[in-house]
């Protein structure tokens, strides 16, 4: 592929990327929101970050199966542990790091 | 909460200090995922000024990955943006939530802060706005800072790369770190901690079942509906 072919590739995949970002903000930021969509937003991201970190600890992502057990999820018992203990996020990132690093030495 | 206001606005340096407190995770976290794309990118035979191009423009780790992995299995044009519209689809309903706290911002302010929501950004900035004394120019700030390490570690990623063994140091395991404790923070009450355990299930039983990425929107959306009606229905019987 040479520039041009890159250019129009990103500009389209920036665009579909930048609009949902950009129109919901831009149309309600300046509305007065219904206090019902506000309660359902205030669980949105709880809901979301769950929802991407369950996949990963809970089914092989290859076969798309379920497993139990994944080294992922052991490590992320006492990485969760850490984190509601300390509530520092780049501790937990550093902490999680080096469990993992270590299961895939000795398991 | 929000406060639009303009009279007490901090000190620039102070902003830059704290926006770069709240950051320096995510960047931890995007080093070795950008330098890992960068790998992978400069295998599929990309230039390095064509990822800083895509990671500047675009600025959207999953849609990247996917992207180089067309490239590389031949896909076309149309394909790979029609995927990153699918895959990015979930940002809509991050833009609506960071909403509440941005009411009545001027638009200008909106449209550069719009480019930089990503899922960690987005759930490092709530957790502040949330806890109070977090205004828009720090939230920014997190934002751009991790978008200028995102791209840095992606290009050097193509440069050096391959000297990096894979799974070095748990590199891979940076992110769902990362997400363990962004979630810690959003737990603040039984209904939050309810909504995650709907959220899980939901998400493990739609990703097993329906190909694709439907399962991330698919799971938050109804997980946030359910918890809603759960939360209301208790807030009745009270």
């Amino acid at each position: 592929m040479i520039f041009s072919d890159y250019l129009f590739l990103f500009a389209g995949m920036g665009l579909v990327t930048y609009l949902p970002r950009t129109l919901p903000l831009l149309y309600l930021a300046h509305k007065k929101l219904p206090q019902w969509l506000i309660d359902w937003l205030g669980l949105i991201p709880v809901a979301v970050l769950s929802a991407l970190l369950a996949p990963s600890l809970f089914a092989d992502a290859t076969e798309r199966s379920l497993s139990l057990g994944k080294p992922e999820f052991i490590v992320a018992i006492p990485t969760l542990i850490f984190a509601l203990k300390t509530r520092s996020l780049g501790g937990t990132v550093l902490v999680g790091m080096l469990l993992y690093w270590l299961a895939g030495l000795f398991i | 909460m929000a406060q639009p206001d303009k009279s007490s606005q901090p000190i620039k340096s102070d902003i830059l200090r704290q926006g770069a407190n709240a950051a320096w995770p995510i960047c931890l976290g995007y080093f070795p995922i950008g330098l890992a794309l960068g790998v992978l990118a400069q295998q599929a035979g990309l230039p390095w000024w064509a990822m800083a191009m895509m990671s500047i423009i675009v600025f959207a780790g999953s849609a990247q990955f996917i992207c180089v992995a067309m490239l590389a299995a031949g896909a076309s044009i149309s394909a790979i943006i029609f995927t990153t519209l699918v895959v990015n689809l979930r940002h809509t309903l991050m833009s609506s939530a960071l909403a509440v706290y941005l009411t009545g911002v001027n638009r200008k302010f909106l449209a550069l802060f719009a480019y930089g929501i990503t899922d960690e950004s987005f759930a490092v900035n709530m957790a502040r706005f949330r806890e109070g004394n977090w205004d828009r120019w720090q939230a920014l700030v997190v934002n751009h800072l991790a978008n200028s390490v995102w791209a840095i570690a992606t290009v050097t990623g193509t440069l050096v790369g391959q000297f990096i063994p894979p799974g070095a140091f748990g590199i891979d395991y940076a992110l769902t770190g990362m997400f363990i404790c962004l979630l810690v923070f959003q737990l603040q009450g039984r209904i939050y901690i309810l909504t995650a355990i709907l959220a899980a299930a939901i998400s493990v039983g739609w990703y097993l079942l329906i190909p694709g990425d439907s399962y991330i929107v698919g799971a938050s959306a109804s997980a946030a509906t359910l918890g809603y009606f759960l939360q209301r229905r208790y807030r009745r019987g009270k």
